[in-house]
């Protein structure tokens, strides 16, 4: 059994650790100045909100060149948002997001031209 | 007695348990998303042709599904490895933001603890977690090993179950399962959002992500929404933040200002 790409998933985890951990092991990160908790305290909706968005808005074509993605995906989580929003239950917007998705593929209605 | 003793429980440990128990609910669909999607990984690296042992090692060292792809497909294409590394990289620097978001909470928590806790930090740990704890009010460490291992385990264990047997299982996408990711991080950002200055943020972070994936790469997009989306929020007045947040900051204590950052409060959120 061949174990050469273990080398390179240790290097691929090497490059990916400080960005994980180096904010959390910051000597001093528990006396952040009141501006900067401000600014994290707003990171988290925005970067989620990007992450979901670019997910279902975006396609990378075999190129590497990126293009806008239009489709039932943009719908589906514009469903689950309404359904948090009022029901505040995500499961129930998960699979909300979900059955439409499968629906609409299995009717052939997944995606625009 | 044992009644007696479990009805004696203090309010905010039977809170404490109900918001666990809540947090595991909300995972489980993302937790079968993350597996289903790790069985086309272990499928995807078996026809590029990874060992079994090689398939996994991705999975336990570099713990990111996105990367991991690209991965598959690169060395398949014949790559060489430092421009597999060079992408990794990029690809993961999205993870800074969810380390230094997160950090204000692991206040007073060992430098091992914090350490052991960021090799667990992935999408998912960091919106179910930064959730939690917001409902919760504090950190709650069991709460965030809890939201890991119920994303993490999966993704290792259905890693190895996808490179066995993945052709024997039906496509995710057919399922509509590849719309759980965005879903679940769309409704955990709705989770986050207590007033305007949030809402702002991540309407931006919309907007600026898109527009800045669309002409650059998809990686560079959500680390860019994530960044100056909240620049955008601090435009909007807050007026739930102002009043005593001039005293706070001559105060400069993070312990007084965590219930700040830990609003809203529980009702309001999920």
């Amino acid at each position: 059994m061949s174990t050469d790409l273990v080398w390179l998933a240790l290097l691929m985890g090497a490059v990916t650790y400080p960005s994980r951990a180096l904010p959390l092991l910051m000597p001093g990160v528990e006396r952040l100045p009141r501006w900067v908790l401000d600014y994290l305290r707003l990171v988290g909706p925005a970067v989620l909100a990007a992450l979901a968005a670019v997910n279902v808005m975006v396609a990378s074509g075999t190129d590497g060149r990126a293009s806008l993605h239009v489709g039932v995906e943009w719908l589906a989580v514009l469903l689950c948002v309404a359904v948090v929003a009022w029901r505040r239950n995500l499961l129930l917007g998960i699979l909300a997001a979900v059955l439409l998705t499968a629906a609409a593929r299995a009717i052939g209605l997944a995606a625009l031209p | 007695m044992a009644l007696n003793a479990g009805s004696a429980d203090p309010p905010q440990q039977v809170e404490l348990g109900a918001l666990r128990r809540r947090l595991v609910v909300e995972s489980l669909a993302i937790t079968l998303s993350a597996a289903a999607f790790a069985v086309v990984y272990g499928l995807a690296a078996r026809s590029a042709g990874f060992s079994l042992v090689e398939a996994l090692a991705m999975s336990v060292f570099v713990l990111a599904g996105a990367s991991q792809f690209a991965a598959v497909g690169l060395i398949a294409g014949g790559v060489a490895w430092p421009a597999v590394v060079l992408l990794t990289f990029l690809l993961n620097a999205r993870h800074l933001l969810y380390s230094a978001a997160l950090a204000p909470w692991f206040r007073g928590r060992s430098i091992p603890y914090r350490a052991a806790s960021a090799h667990v930090l992935v999408d998912e740990t960091f919106a179910l977690g930064l959730a939690h704890f917001r409902r919760v009010g504090r950190f709650d460490g069991p709460g965030y090993w809890i939201a890991a291992a119920l994303v993490c385990v999966p993704w290792i264990g259905a890693t190895a179950l996808g490179f066995l047997g993945g052709q024997a299982l039906p496509d995710p996408e057919a399922l509509g399962l590849d719309v759980v990711f965005p879903a679940a991080m769309a409704g955990l950002a709705v989770a986050l959002v207590a007033g305007r200055r949030e809402l702002a943020a991540a309407l931006a972070g919309v907007l600026i992500g898109v527009a800045a994936a669309l002409l650059t790469q998809p990686a560079v997009g959500i680390v860019a929404g994530g960044l100056l989306g909240p620049l955008v929020g601090f435009l909007v007045p807050d007026a739930a933040h102002q009043g005593a947040e001039t005293e706070r900051i001559r105060a400069g204590d993070v312990a007084e200002m965590l219930p700040e950052i830990a609003e809203p409060p529980a009702e309001r959120l999920l």
